[in-house]
């Protein structure tokens, strides 16, 4: 038992080793025109040490990690959980007075991925089909705004309900054809569709401004008032001067945090009711057993592409605010990687739980933001992340509960 | 004379070089599909390291080493194609042997994680640049047709007589050796195959590591080709070939070649006739067509949903 432990622990080992040398042993540098090797083998040993070890505390480590329970929410009365989540809305809205600046920048950034991972888990979560093109949607939203400002000069709030349906209508036409398919031919057609949208976003250069983008897109008003140092237009005020006090950059960090709070916050309440109504109970059903669904005469292929338009839709709003705040689009954000980066929030807070992916979503543009040092293990520590978590917990931090009422006795 | 034909030719040269490269790398996926059902989607960044591994061979040997060109080419892809063996190995063994029995999606997202991490782990390694491979075979072979000179690159022609060899070794193995006639029944029923012996965990093993070795000659040849590799090459390579293995019918080998041939001169056609910037689209857009239209490919068999 123990020698032939020892004897898998040190094939392990000699595998590593063959892993890390070709890539991190061997470093390739260049000198005058010549690749020339730089032979780093600490490293290689290191790799075989430490997965010598692991493979040798294997046994000891699996009896340990059987009594660890994983987080579990406290069950609590539904009257206590009204309360908890006004205390956290609450404690959202006031929290930025009392912040800096780069603090509610970060926030704001993690409530549009927060948008986004709660509309891509109405696709993956509630009706189970896997998008990997979901970021096509959310460039689509973006550009909405983008080129309707940049052709027709129109404001934030006029776009965003364009935006959103000019996603939602993509996601429609595209949904239409591909949702015969199964799982995982689904997963490359939303992926080709995807990159697709990018590449023709690169490429027709007349109308998207191809590679560069489009810049100078104005920030959202506050009723029409504007929230920069003066009016853009001759005569108008700012709302600064409107209230009478001073000019402060600090107060459009604000303005933005708040309407992303805004927006993930109805895009909760849509998605939480959504899930109570006759069509979300359709999407769980279908989610668990197609054939039985259409055996019960429901119609998976308008369902399903119910489910597809409406994430879709949710991702053309986060695309418009995305669009506002940065005050520039380029393709280069809605590369395939950003898709990844979605579907990693609705995996890692457990598919369907949405609870889940608002945590999911804080967490993972809050950690990088934290540890900048390692920044460019972030990729690397995100991919290995997705592997472990579907190695050990696949249901995710906080599984989807489902909704039900039991008996007293 | 009409510069057509001899053009045609020459585009079809270079559709077929690429062609062949593809269907080296749609037959890892379709094996893989085949046998557990599931996208590998992590098999183009396999191909990607093999073209470092390949490189960082070469590097080691040197350029002035005075060796003939063919031991160092042969030399570059032997390395390269253990390596990526054991890469092959190791990818199944940590990602997806404990996900065997999970839900289909469970075991495509980990293959996602798989291969951004492998994207991060060559770009920490060996860096985000784009880093140059030496041409080992410059000149090409050229004849006239009419006014237009036709020119194909010694390292094209390579290209298409190794992996034409590589397919005719690889079918033959497939169907006569014992390995592949297990791994034939497990593409039936790996459960029948288990009762009767077969060790469908082996088998699986073998097939990625199959797999690997295949795209890992894809992955060094065209390096050689085109003289430059970074570590983001191995995603638009490993769509494509999915995309060639789905055109010729996923599951099936020959399908593969067939898929990986006609979608490597569809997009240098695209390319040539069409626009430079539009040759991704059709390639993404042909995978779209195909799988509206006809979900089981070419030369695939209609897969029966059982309840």
């Amino acid at each position: 038992m123990m020698k032939a432990n020892f004897k898998n622990a040190i094939i392990s080992a000699v595998l590593a080793a063959l892993v890390v040398m070709p890539i991190f042993g061997l470093h390739l540098e260049r000198k005058g025109g010549q690749n020339y090797i730089e032979p780093h083998w600490n490293l290689v040993i290191w790799g075989f040490v430490i997965v010598l070890v692991l493979q040798l505390i294997k046994p000891l480590l699996g009896k340990h990690m059987a009594r660890v329970q994983a987080p579990r929410l406290p069950e609590v009365s539904t009257r206590m959980r009204m309360t908890l989540l006004w205390l956290v809305i609450v404690a959202a809205i006031a929290w930025p007075f009392f912040s800096g600046r780069n603090a509610v920048d970060i926030a704001t950034l993690a409530l549009i991925y927060v948008m986004l991972g709660l509309g891509l888990n109405i696709v993956v979560g509630f009706a189970g089909l896997l998008d990997l093109g979901f970021v096509g949607f959310y460039a689509v939203g973006a550009y909405t705004y983008a080129l309707l400002f940049h052709w027709a000069g129109w404001s934030f709030w006029e776009a965003l309900p364009l935006s959103g349906a000019a996603a939602a209508l993509f996601g429609f036409l595209l949904g239409f054809p591909v949702l015969r398919l199964r799982g995982d031919y689904l997963a490359i057609v939303t992926l080709g569709f995807g990159e697709i949208i990018r590449l023709l976003l690169v490429n027709l250069v007349d109308v998207t401004g191809g590679p560069d983008g489009i810049s100078g897109i104005p920030k959202p008003t506050l009723f029409g008032f504007e929230l920069t140092r003066t009016a853009s237009q001759e005569g108008a005020q700012t709302l600064q001067q409107l209230m009478g006090i001073e000019f402060n950059t600090m107060h459009m960090v604000i303005f933005l945090y708040l309407l992303a709070l805004c927006l993930a916050l109805v895009t909760l309440w849509i998605s939480n009711r959504l899930i109570r109504m006759p069509i979300g109970r359709a999407w769980e059903a279908l989610r668990e057993d197609e054939v039985a669904c259409r055996s019960l005469g429901m119609n998976p292929t308008k369902i399903k592409l119910s489910a597809f338009t409406l994430g879709a839709m949710f991702a053309g709003f986060g695309g418009a605010f995305f669009a506002a705040r940065q005050g520039i689009v380029s393709p280069e954000s809605f590369s395939f990687i950003e898709s990844a980066l979605i579907l990693a929030i609705v995996v890692l807070g457990g598919m369907g739980s949405q609870i889940g992916v608002v945590v999911a979503a804080i967490l993972i543009t809050v950690l990088p933001e934290l540890a900048r040092e390692f920044s460019e293990y972030r990729m690397l520590i995100f991919g290995l992340v997705m592997i472990l978590m579907m190695v050990w917990r696949p249901q995710g931090l906080f599984p989807m509960k489902r909704y039900h009422e039991e008996l007293k006795q | 004379m009409n510069d057509f034909l001899p053009q045609f030719i020459q585009q079809l040269f270079n559709g077929l070089s690429l062609g062949a490269i593809y269907a080296l790398v749609a037959i890892g996926y379709t094996m893989v599909y085949g046998i557990i059902g599931m996208i590998n989607f992590a098999h183009g960044e396999i191909y990607m390291i093999a073209a470092y591994i390949g490189l960082v061979t070469l590097s080691a040997i040197g350029t002035q080493s005075g060796l003939p060109v063919f031991v160092v080419i042969g030399a570059m892809l032997l390395v390269a194609v253990v390596l990526t063996g054991v890469y092959g190995y190791v990818v199944e063994q940590v990602a997806y042997k404990p996900l065997r029995s999970s839900p289909r999606l469970v075991a495509l997202i980990s293959a996602i994680g798989m291969s951004i991490f492998l994207q991060n782990w060559v770009a920490l390694g060996q860096g985000a640049r784009d880093m140059a491979v030496p041409s080992l075979l410059p000149g090409a072979f050229n004849f006239h047709m009419g006014d237009f000179e036709v020119f194909v690159p010694y390292t094209r022609i390579l290209i298409i007589v190794v992996a034409v060899v590589l397919m005719a070794a690889l079918t033959f193995y497939i169907r006569h050796s014992r390995m592949g006639r297990a791994s034939r029944a497990c593409s039936q029923d790996m459960q029948m195959a288990n009762l009767l012996g077969i060790d469908t965990n082996k088998v699986v093993s073998f097939t990625f590591i199959l797999g690997a070795v295949l795209a890992a000659v894809g992955g060094v040849l065209i390096a050689l080709a085109i003289g430059k590799l970074n570590p983001y090459i191995g995603f638009v390579a490993g769509i494509k070939a999915f995309t060639a293995a789905v055109l010729g019918g996923i599951g099936s080998i020959p399908g593969a070649m067939l898929g990986g041939v006609l979608l490597g001169v569809a997009e240098t056609m695209a390319a040539a006739y069409i626009s430079s910037e539009y040759k991704d689209i059709v390639a993404f857009g042909l995978l779209v067509l195909i799988l509206l239209f006809r979900p089981t490919g070419l030369l695939g068999k209609p897969e029966v949903e059982k309840v």
